[in-house]
């Protein structure tokens, strides 16, 4: 046994370094999981001088996606969400950060519009108090304004089957 | 034509103006420190550097945010406050010691502490292992055969 405990220890340290090389630093964990989303009003992409309130979603569940017109990765995300609007599972509001509102509706205008709303948060206040650091970025708020989930990067068929679906049914079930 | 043509040639470095400054707010006392505690801050999107020494558009926006918060008379404590909130302790470059962090903080001692017991282990057994083989001359004849041969 004693000539084991060499390789135990190595065995060990190659798992924990292996595990860790494994996870995306990246992907830091949102502390506000867990509490209410912030409360803000903004106006909206198509028509400036309509607001929208976080308020108004008390008792939906619903998802905010952080995209931009500037960000490539939402290019790669945008037709995932575009199939997703589809199946009408849940409002998606989409909200331009830190953008020109002209260059975000140029992208709806051409690639199509996921969205249920969509919002303008051009100096990135709004974001920052939700501890937007990359974009695309989502966020699954419950009926009482909870964050629930935190996304940082593209939502993919995968993440939604395996992650956000099981949870947005088991939320909108409450 | 020509003249005319080396003096703009000569004013084509002008063109090369960085413009370093534009950062700089109009009070240097704050901005200084805003620059001391934007060190101690993590920027998340370039995460071995700090929000200080850091181009990136985020960080440029923290320290934005900084300014504006202490202009408006916040305490240092408050503005590390409202970005853990935010980001969480990963934003610290010295997190402190506390229920979650603290395996983070007892790893290098904990791996320490091994290597130590297990080096104190071999260098025990070293001590008692190794009694002398006395050859008999009839085995050191044998040896030395042996390695002649060779």
């Amino acid at each position: 046994m004693n000539r084991f405990w060499p390789f135990l220890i190595f065995a060990a340290l190659a798992a924990l370094l292996y595990v860790s090389l494994g996870r995306d630093t990246r992907d830091v964990p949102s502390p506000l999981v867990g509490k209410a989303a912030p409360v803000f009003t903004l106006p909206q992409l198509q028509d400036p001088a309509q607001k929208f309130a976080s308020a108004d979603m008390k008792g939906k569940v619903w998802l905010l996606n952080v995209w931009a017109s500037w960000c490539g990765a939402c290019k790669q995300e945008h037709p995932v969400l575009m199939a997703l609007s589809k199946q009408n599972i849940l409002p998606i509001i989409g909200m331009d950060y830190k953008d020109k509102p002209a260059a975000g509706l140029g992208v709806l205008n051409s690639e199509g519009n996921p969205y249920t709303l969509t919002i303008v948060d051009a100096d990135g206040k709004v974001g920052f108090d939700f501890g937007v650091y990359g974009v695309p970025e989502s966020y699954l708020i419950d009926k009482q304004g909870m964050i629930r989930y935190k996304l940082t990067g593209v939502i993919t068929p995968e993440n939604w089957q395996s992650t956000l679906l099981p949870l947005i049914k088991e939320l909108q079930a409450k | 034509m020509r003249k005319l043509l080396f003096a703009l040639l000569c004013c084509l470095p002008l063109l090369a103006y960085g413009g370093e400054a534009k950062d700089i707010a109009d009070d240097p006392v704050m901005e200084k420190r805003m620059m001391t505690l934007a060190e101690k801050v993590r920027c998340l999107v370039c995460q071995s550097e700090s929000v200080a020494g850091s181009h990136s558009d985020w960080s440029e926006d923290v320290r934005k945010i900084m300014r504006e918060k202490m202009k408006a008379g916040a305490t240092d404590q408050q503005i590390m406050d409202m970005l853990v909130e935010r980001f969480g302790k990963s934003v610290l470059f010295d997190p402190p010691v506390d229920k979650e962090t603290a395996p983070l903080w007892a790893a290098p001692f904990v791996l320490l502490a091994l290597g130590g017991a297990v080096m104190l282990y071999q260098l025990r057994r070293r001590k008692t292992e190794v009694p002398d083989t006395k050859l008999s001359a009839e085995e050191a004849k044998r040896a030395d055969d042996l390695l002649d041969k060779s």
